[in-house]
């Protein structure tokens, strides 16, 4: 451990990828709450495998394989929300078709273009130590986009994902914000992929914020929590892969993983017995 | 406030499906300002189908819905609906302030912060419905009961001219039911109701008027609610049904 932080004073790409990390957890912190409280996570998913078919065909035509995933996130987050709200029950099979022919359309474009491995392998499991400044620019960016459109609508947004139909019935634009959500959940997970790569973001994005949710039981506590844990994660996960050579993703999402089941088991004892109460309320729920 | 003044709901024959099963039919119906009005029916009676076709959330296939004077969809500021059942995840992390607040959002201000007055009137709103000593909870901590307060405080929120109630004591015990009918009763001082209730002889002490809804509307006063009359309503259902499955 020592000696990650006497690198992490020498070398350069040390440092982005600290920084990274923390941009990384700004945006897991902030969005994977939604992604959690609104149980959308196999939906994020979906988005994120569809990604790979956005890499592959910028990589195969030598454009930026971060453009090439954005447009790709977002085209299958609107995709997927328009079915969502107009068709919904076929929803899960599109996500799968999605998410299958996604991989598939990125893994042919790759296979075609020469000197493909290493590549592949940094979209599927990230590589957080090869991210340059350009890329941190970029991903600072996206944040920002991101904390600007919580800043303006996080009460529309709450309203949306608490209880959609009472929001209509208050006249807001649901379809509207629940596809800008969705769009803005499509450039977190691109930002994330940046961390721990496409097949690991899942965890990423909704570990922490799940967590959070133990512990504290409102929406702007469960960002400012969650968004600690992801700093904590991808730091720590950072500093323990670097001596024996660890993929960073793997160790983070691990440390992720495990401070999870941790958590759900702590909490799990500590919870009161259900009074008579809330006992009739779940069943009345169901 | 002018009791019966003027219709503020007119249904004039209007029909809904879905798919192919006809839910209502050649529904005529008008509510007057100040009314307060029992739905009764039995199931698939078309009763919650109603209220989202006086809410827009749904459109009629036939016959034609005045809310106030102007369209369902143009109206929907001026109403308040209580769902029966919530249907938000029930460990969502949200408070009951948080929650009777979402009823002062509106449409053509959606990013603006809540206001003193968005504040006050929500405070008004729980101390009305009891649930002010819960404000700061999580509504995964409530009962059946509280939490049904909390639906009632947030439809108020928005200040409604028209209470709109899907079987609102579904999930309350006898005693909360008279306790939430009494609350009806002061709010029908300053505002229409529409209740959805399965419990007839329970209602007719408090509503004007109960409308027996069973496909086709049967309007009664409500003196007029005898065992006959209900036989009639939940016997003709069955009839319908029969002959529906002839007719297919």
């Amino acid at each position: 451990m020592m000696e990650f932080f006497a690198a992490l004073a020498e070398q350069s790409f040390l440092q982005y990828a600290l920084i990274a990390g923390v941009l990384a957890s700004i945006a897991c912190g902030l969005i994977g709450t939604y992604v959690v409280v609104m149980r959308i996570s196999y939906l994020a998913g979906g988005i994120a495998h569809s990604v790979m078919g956005g890499m592959g065909i910028a990589y195969y035509f030598g454009g930026s394989p971060f453009v090439g995933a954005l447009i790709a996130a977002v085209i299958s987050a609107l995709l997927i929300g328009l079915v969502k709200l107009y068709w919904q029950a076929r929803e899960d099979t599109l996500i799968g078709a999605l998410w299958a022919s996604g991989m598939a359309l990125g893994i042919l474009f790759i296979s075609q273009t020469p000197g493909y491995q290493v590549d592949l392998m940094s979209y599927l499991f990230g590589n957080i130590l090869l991210v340059a400044d350009g890329d941190l620019w970029l991903m600072a960016g996206m944040d920002g986009i991101i904390i600007l459109t919580i800043l303006v609508l996080y009460r529309p947004f709450q309203a949306v994902a608490f209880d959609p139909e009472f929001a209509r019935l208050r006249g807001l634009p649901v379809n509207l914000l629940y596809l800008l959500l969705l769009c803005i959940v499509a450039l977190t997970v691109v930002l994330l992929i940046q961390v721990v790569g496409l097949i690991l973001v899942i965890a990423l994005l909704t570990l922490p914020a799940a967590i959070a949710g133990h512990y504290v039981r409102t929406l702007s506590a469960l960002m400012g929590l969650a968004t600690l844990l992801g700093l904590a994660f991808t730091s720590a996960g950072l500093a323990i892969s670097y001596q024996p050579d660890l993929p960073a993703g793997a160790t983070i999402i691990l440390l992720a993983a495990g401070s999870f089941i941790i958590s759900s088991l702590i909490s799990a004892r500590k919870k009161p017995v259900q009074s008579p109460d809330s006992a009739s309320k779940s069943n009345i729920a169901n | 406030m002018g009791k019966f003044a003027k219709n503020i709901i007119e249904f004039d024959r209007v029909g809904f499906r879905y798919q192919a099963a006809p839910v209502l039919n050649n529904i005529t119906l008008a509510v007057r300002e100040g009314e307060f009005m029992g739905l009764v029916g039995p199931n698939g009676g078309g009763k919650s189908t109603l209220l989202k076709l006086i809410m827009g959330l749904i459109t009629p296939d036939t016959g034609n819905i005045r809310v106030f004077g102007t369209s369902p969809k143009k109206a929907r500021a001026r109403l308040g609906y209580v769902p029966q059942f919530a249907r938000f995840p029930s460990d969502f992390p949200i408070t009951v302030e948080e929650t009777v607040l979402l009823g002062r959002l509106r449409a053509g201000r959606i990013w603006q912060r809540y206001n003193a007055q968005d504040r006050a009137i929500a405070a008004k709103v729980m101390t009305e419905t009891g649930i002010s000593e819960f404000a700061q909870r999580p509504i995964d901590q409530l009962s059946g009961g509280q939490l049904q307060r909390v639906l009632i405080a947030r439809a108020l929120a928005s200040e409604p001219e028209l209470l709109l109630l899907d079987e609102p004591t579904a999930s309350v015990d006898a005693h909360q039911e008279k306790s939430v009918f009494d609350l009806f009763r002061e709010l029908n001082k300053r505002m229409s109701i529409i209740v959805i209730s399965h419990d007839i002889g329970f209602i007719t002490d408090y509503v004007d008027r109960v409308a027996c809804l069973n496909k086709e509307l049967l309007c009664h006063e409500t003196q007029a609610i005898t065992p006959d009359v209900i036989e009639q309503m939940y016997g003709d259902h069955v009839h319908v049904i029969h002959h529906h499955s002839h007719a297919l």
